[in-house]
């Protein structure tokens, strides 16, 4: 009976080795994405782009994530087993921004280049990060507004927080943009509803009230854009333009219904090539830009279901 | 190590069950070969540090849940626990600015209270295990989240906090193998649950109470004393979980936690201990928890997508448990 429980094991281990000895069979690059999960579409998005730049530029990527985002340790693991295989480079989207600190030094001591990618981490380990330049994806954001309303007249912001680097940088780049571009339109309030549905319906309604000539309303995150979406509906107030961010069911059937005008969506399929792309060079040694903007695109009724909009949104 | 050996004297003495924990051992060496074989890269210094590190929380948990487990019972709440105590931890380091010992002591005294509050649910108002430490479980993530306001406590304040788990003493005096403080503190704990387990009068009834409760209690024992003992000394256990998680990410996480508990309940069960009371060993434990690391990292050293890893670890729970069936000759 010995036997069969060593078998299971054997088993185990040799059905293993066929898939993945693959990676090591031939003598490709390895670049391993240790990631904030993977089971999300968001993140399935970033593992298609990933791939998709490991098949042109003939580099073996991995891609993984913890089951959920409050898993830290576990993300810590799967860096140390990623290290562990010698990789050429590595992605790493920190789910902490500080606690995987003591894994990057053993990777900078091993000579192995780390691409920071969605979100940074408190050090200069990374040599690049690539994410999406929030503030030009907002300074976008007010020109579709501006372009909607007319160019004249008031609008509001209801941002996620005003602490980020996401909340900061989506609020400046809308209300910059806004004062340098479209001198017709003033920013009468910017409130912040933490990212939260509920809070922020309550903003937009006191918003309303307070500005019965608001012509539109930026939110800067997908619970903030829910949030306008669900407080002008309970107001029933009309002509207001709402522009929102990300996606999600809620926002993209708003767009559909025409209650939301559209909004900005990230670009998560570039996100995962373009941390490929510098993995790579930065492999070879060769200069790597130290922030790397992944893209982004307007979506609105017209284009939602075209492909290259309908690859980045999510559910 | 010293401390194992003697683990495994004080295992073969109890239970007279040496060949089995041999055969899980084995089961460890052959996981272990068969990946060494599959990747260059598995059977490295650095590798096996970090497969023995992503062992130290897991199997520190799993120790103080087997004693639970032994006396027939189960804790849900081990996992939210874990990260209970690291808030607190963090409330009286960071916030308070109390020096570290209070800190550790504050830790481990959040999970001796918090066990025997359990305890008192199973063993005083006589709610099933299952769902009285499911209750504590929800309660415990809860009130972490409202200590913290959801946002993590930092430990940089705390100059050695992240010596606990990340540190290597064994390292400073063998610089070839540098076993992170976290794993020696796993064996240490190993070592004085298994001494619990082996040579006390606790120990006993912990099994007794797992065989035959009602016997134990008709004979003059105060059952239920013993129990709420027996669960608050596992809720300290998961302090100590909880610091070296704590340690670990230099910070406590408030999200954290749910699902730790089915982890170590699956090292358990792998290292031969019967949940439905009365039999196991910690030494199996350890094994079991070992295997399940192991397992994780190799597959993961090997590049197999994740999707897949979660699949084989689940169908070696069901085979190490068959396997651990058919050996008692109950299945056919």
């Amino acid at each position: 009976m010995f036997t069969r429980r060593t078998l299971f094991g054997a088993v185990a281990a040799l059905a293993l080795i066929g898939p993945g000895s693959g990676a090591f069979a031939q003598d490709k690059m390895l670049v391993p994405l240790i990631s904030k999960g993977f089971q999300h579409q968001f993140w399935q998005a970033v593992k298609a782009g990933a791939d998709k730049a490991g098949a042109e530029l003939g580099v073996t990527v991995t891609f993984e994530g913890p089951d959920n985002e409050t898993q830290v340790d576990k993300q810590m693991d799967m860096l140390a087993a990623a290290l562990a295989n010698k990789p050429v480079a590595i992605g790493f989207a920190a789910l902490d921004s500080q606690a995987a600190i003591p894994l990057l030094r053993q990777a900078q001591e091993a000579k192995i280049p780390v691409i920071a990618f969605d979100s940074g981490v408190d050090s200069d380990i990374p040599v690049a990060l690539a994410s999406t330049d929030n503030v030009a994806a907002a300074a976008l954001a007010a020109d579709k507004m501006a372009e909607l309303i007319g160019d004249a007249g008031k609008v509001a912001v209801v941002a996620h927080d005003q602490t980020s680097r996401t909340g900061v940088d989506r609020r400046d780049g809308f209300v910059n943009r806004m004062k340098e571009a479209h001198s017709g339109i003033e920013v009468v309030a910017i409130e912040y509803g933490g990212g939260d549905h509920l809070k922020s319906t309550e903003i937009t309604k006191a918003l309303l009230a307070a500005h019965p000539d608001l012509k539109g309303i930026f939110g800067t995150n997908e619970g903030s854009a829910i949030g306008v979406v669900n407080g002008v509906r309970e107001l029933g107030s009309k002509g207001i333009t709402i522009v929102g961010y990300d996606s999600g069911k809620a926002q993209t059937d708003a767009i559909r219904e025409g209650l939301m005008a559209g909004a900005i969506t990230q670009n998560p399929v570039g996100i995962g090539y373009e941390t490929v792309k510098a993995a790579v060079a930065a492999a070879k040694g060769e200069a790597v830009s130290a922030n790397i903007d992944t893209g982004f695109y307007w979506y609105d009724k017209s284009n939602i279901d075209a492909p290259e909009i309908a690859a980045v949104l999510y559910e | 190590m010293s401390e194992r050996g003697k683990v495994m004297s004080i295992k073969e003495t109890r239970r007279g069950g040496a060949q089995q924990k041999l055969w899980a051992f084995a089961s460890l060496i052959v996981l272990v070969a068969g990946f060494s074989l599959a990747s260059p890269n598995f059977f490295q210094v650095s590798n096996i540090m970090a497969i023995l590190q992503a062992t130290s929380v897991n199997g520190v948990l799993a120790v103080g849940v087997t004693l639970i487990i032994i006396t027939g019972g189960i804790d849900l709440s081990i996992g939210t626990l874990m990260t209970f105590c690291a808030v607190m931890t963090g409330v009286v380091l960071t916030w308070a600015g109390m020096p570290l010992l209070l800190g550790v002591l504050t830790s481990i005294a959040t999970g001796a209270l918090c066990g025997l509050i359990s305890g008192t649910f199973v063993a005083k108002m006589k709610i099933p295990p299952f769902i009285a430490t499911l209750g504590m479980m929800l309660m415990l993530k809860g009130l972490s989240l409202i200590v913290t306001g959801t946002k993590p406590i930092y430990f940089n304040d705390t100059p050695g906090f992240s010596e606990i788990a990340q540190g290597s003493l064994i390292g400073r005096i063998v610089p070839a193998f540098p076993v992170p403080n976290g794993v020696l503190i796993l064996f240490i704990v190993s070592a004085a649950v298994a001494w619990i387990l082996g040579r006390t009068v606790l120990g006993r009834y912990t099994f007794a109470l797992g065989s035959n409760e009602e016997a134990v209690r008709l004979s003059g024992v105060n059952t239920d004393a013993w129990k709420m003992a027996i669960y608050a000394l596992a809720g300290g256990i998961c302090g100590i979980a909880g610091l070296l998680i704590a340690s670990r990410l230099n910070s406590a996480q408030p999200a954290l936690g749910l699902g730790y508990e089915l982890e170590a309940i699956a090292a358990v069960v792998i290292g031969g201990t019967s949940l439905a009371g009365g039999r196991g060993t910690i030494l199996g434990t350890l094994i079991g928890a070992l295997i399940m690391s192991v397992l994780t990292n190799g597959l993961r050293v090997m590049s197999v997508a994740p999707e897949w890893q979660t699949v084989v670890t689940g169908a070696i729970i069901v085979a190490a448990v068959y396997a651990d069936q058919l050996r008692r000759g109950r299945a056919g």
